[in-house]
């Protein structure tokens, strides 16, 4: 039950699997972290390993070749590999929950097939298009169309902001066949990459989460068979919105192991450096500091671990997951900036990763649903729970 | 032959941790402090594992003794493709006192009740860093025993081992039943996978008390004192050869 688990133990399972990641997490991925970051490089052959390990596609079931754990385990998972770098965090949960995830729930047992199983292994990943030019967090009103033509739907628009573009090999694309409709006329599809009519725009320079390719996606009479329809005709909204419920949770997760390493980054800190004839952690600005910091995280990671768990109970997780997300990302850029400041003119360098941590967390106030339409969503629910 | 595999693993302070002394040196602190399984353990049970997917052997059993914690070392050990494990159940005051004789002789009970074809162990602890047991082991069931082993392979009935030795390597052969100790180079451990992560939990873990199997736990060593290492000093420069050499004699060392 949930309140045994919260103020108990994880069970020994999750405990395995959570240590497991974080031995990977410090041995693998923390080593070359900055490196990654300072050269834009995609974690591939991390990435390959995680997938060896489950880690790529955790919900799906072993049939279909993937970990068949539960979404916290995931969370745990997402958490731990962030820490040691969450660039390599965000590529695990765009094919986690944004990819790998709506096919999961709304495809067919052919699509699952053909379009899951090759990408639980980490050598092919996914993406996820939504957002356009026009509208990011006003998604009803996508305007990439679809129509059809004989056999083939048709693709046309421009999709803006997506991560994993260049190094996937396949995309859940959102496109209306009826813009009078609204967002009732928007449907999924499914589209492998490259394709003909599929074209990438240039790599974002982005201020964080550098290792992990941003890019438009453009679609010029792009053509797929009818059968890459994901689900029924008119629920891509539907869809995409439930998508990125589950989504929240993993982007919470990385949030927390951004938050967890600029915390482990400050408190190490505080027992080294010296300052007035004694190591800053005797200070009392810099131990306020700190405990806010741990409560912040504490505390998100438990939103974060209610979400997932009221999630794998099968109930509704819709508010708790963008409290979880809300709280995550705040507490990491709460957290990062904190750590710069324990740091000092260290924290400002690149020798030390507190900055990389800095700009990392930034990015998770914003995608995958801005904090303001978090607050949206919570508030939505809330007056919803007030009414009855 | 049963194709059965001893190996043991042991609960030790994770290699990242810095190591401090209790303030009365009596021993290291270990309370709050995070452990894991000894990575030349960990080398072993890769080891075995490796020669149950080539088929060569049917069975791993993984073993530990201490406390209850040492479950979690064998559930890493399953959690990587052991079979089963044995928790051999050593607390307190024995488990405080717990070195190779001990455990050599936990293991040799255990390598005849299970018929076990071969015995991996790591080579050494990185706590006690002893590299006694596998040898220990070894002449108490008066089985061969290839050591620091970076190769082992199935040679009919015999196994080769290529040993890490001062001068290179050495390669030899012994028949088994034996015990082999495995080295840096034998293999790079996988991590857990989450499949098996799951499946581990299905995996016994039996339970046992040394008295069952005949040991007397009783040491034979008594730490006197445990102090950390002296800080280093910093060091002197000189101008010439003449001066380091000067140096060099005034210390003894020359």
């Amino acid at each position: 039950p949930v309140h045994q688990l919260l103020l108990a133990e994880l069970p020994d399972t999750h405990q395995l699997l959570r240590q497991t990641c974080r031995d990977f997490a410090d041995r693998e991925l923390n080593p070359i972290a900055a490196k990654l970051d300072k050269e834009h490089v995609y974690p591939a052959k991390q990435i390959q390993e995680l997938g060896a390990m489950g880690v790529m596609a955790i919900e799906v079931p072993e049939e279909l070749g993937g970990a068949g754990m539960d979404y916290l385990a995931y969370s745990l998972a997402m958490e731990e590999i962030s820490r040691g770098c969450a660039s390599t965090g965000v590529v695990v949960s765009v094919n986690n929950s944004l990819y790998i995830g709506p096919v999961l729930k709304f495809g067919s047992e052919e699509q699952k097939r053909e379009w899951i199983t090759p990408f639980t292994t980490g050598e092919k990943v996914g993406c996820f298009a939504l957002s356009e030019p026009g509208n990011g967090s006003d998604a009803g009103a996508a305007s990439t169309t679809a129509r059809q033509d004989g056999d083939e739907w048709v693709l046309n628009g421009t999709k803006a902001w997506i991560t994993n573009s260049w190094d996937a090999s396949a995309t859940v694309v959102f496109a209306t066949t009826d813009k009078s409709l609204k967002h009732k006329g928007i449907s999924a599809f499914l589209v492998p990459m490259p394709h003909p009519g599929l074209s990438l725009g240039k790599k974002e320079d982005k201020l964080g989460i550098k290792a992990s390719s941003t890019a438009n996606i453009i679609l010029e009479d792009c053509r797929v068979p009818l059968g890459n329809m994901l689900g029924p005709r008119g629920a891509g909204f539907k869809i995409a919105m439930q998508t990125l419920d589950s989504g929240r949770i993993g982007i919470a997760a990385q949030a927390l192991g951004i938050a967890q390493a600029s915390l482990d980054c400050a408190a190490d800190y505080a027992h080294k450096r010296t300052a007035f004839g004694s190591p800053i952690g005797k200070l009392q600005a810099i131990q306020f500091k700190l405990a806010d910091m741990a409560v912040a995280v504490e505390s998100a990671r438990l939103l974060t671990w209610k979400a997932s768990l009221l999630r794998d109970a099968k109930k509704p997780f819709t508010k708790e997951a963008a409290m979880a997300k809300l709280a995550a990302s705040e507490a990491a850029t709460y957290c990062s900036h904190q750590a710069i400041q324990v740091l000092g003119g260290m924290g400002y360098v690149a020798d030390m990763p507190a900055e990389r941590h800095y700009r990392d967390a930034r990015i998770t106030e914003i995608y995958e649903g801005t904090s303001e339409i978090q607050r949206l969503v919570i508030a939505g629910q809330l007056l919803k729970e007030y009414q009855s | 032959m049963s194709g059965r595999v001893l190996v043991g693993v042991k609960r030790v302070i994770d290699y990242a941790v810095k190591i401090r002394v209790k303030p009365d040196n009596s021993s290291v602190v270990t309370d709050g402090v995070k452990h894991s399984m000894n990575p030349f353990c960990e080398i072993a049970v890769e080891e075995a594992v490796k020669l149950k997917e080539k088929k060569l052997i049917k069975e791993v059993v993984a073993v530990s003794c201490g406390p209850q914690q040492a479950q979690e070392t064998i559930r890493t050990a399953l959690a990587m493709g052991a079979d089963r494990g044995i928790h051999v159940e050593v607390t307190g005051k024995d488990y405080e006192t717990l070195g190779p004789l001990q455990v050599s002789k936990i293991m040799a009970a255990l390598a005849k009740k299970e018929d076990a074809q071969l015995v991996i162990l790591g080579k050494q602890a990185i706590d006690d860093d002893c590299n006694q047991t596998g040898q220990m082991t070894a002449a108490l069931l008066d089985w061969p025993q290839g050591t620091f082993a970076s190769e082992v392979s199935f040679d009919g009935d015999k196994i080769k081992v290529v040993r890490e030795i001062d001068g290179g390597l050495e390669t030899i052969k012994i028949k088994t039943p034996a015990v082999v100790t495995a080295d840096l180079r034998l293999n790079t451990p996988r991590y857990a996978t989450l499949p098996n992560i799951m499946k581990a939990k299905k995996k016994k873990i039996a339970n046992v008390k040394p008295a069952d199997l005949g040991v007397d736990l009783t040491s034979r060593l008594e730490v006197v004192r445990v102090d950390e290492p002296p800080q280093r000093q910093a060091g002197v420069k000189v101008e010439t050869v003449d001066d380091l050499v000067g140096k060099l004699k005034e210390a003894g060392t020359v």
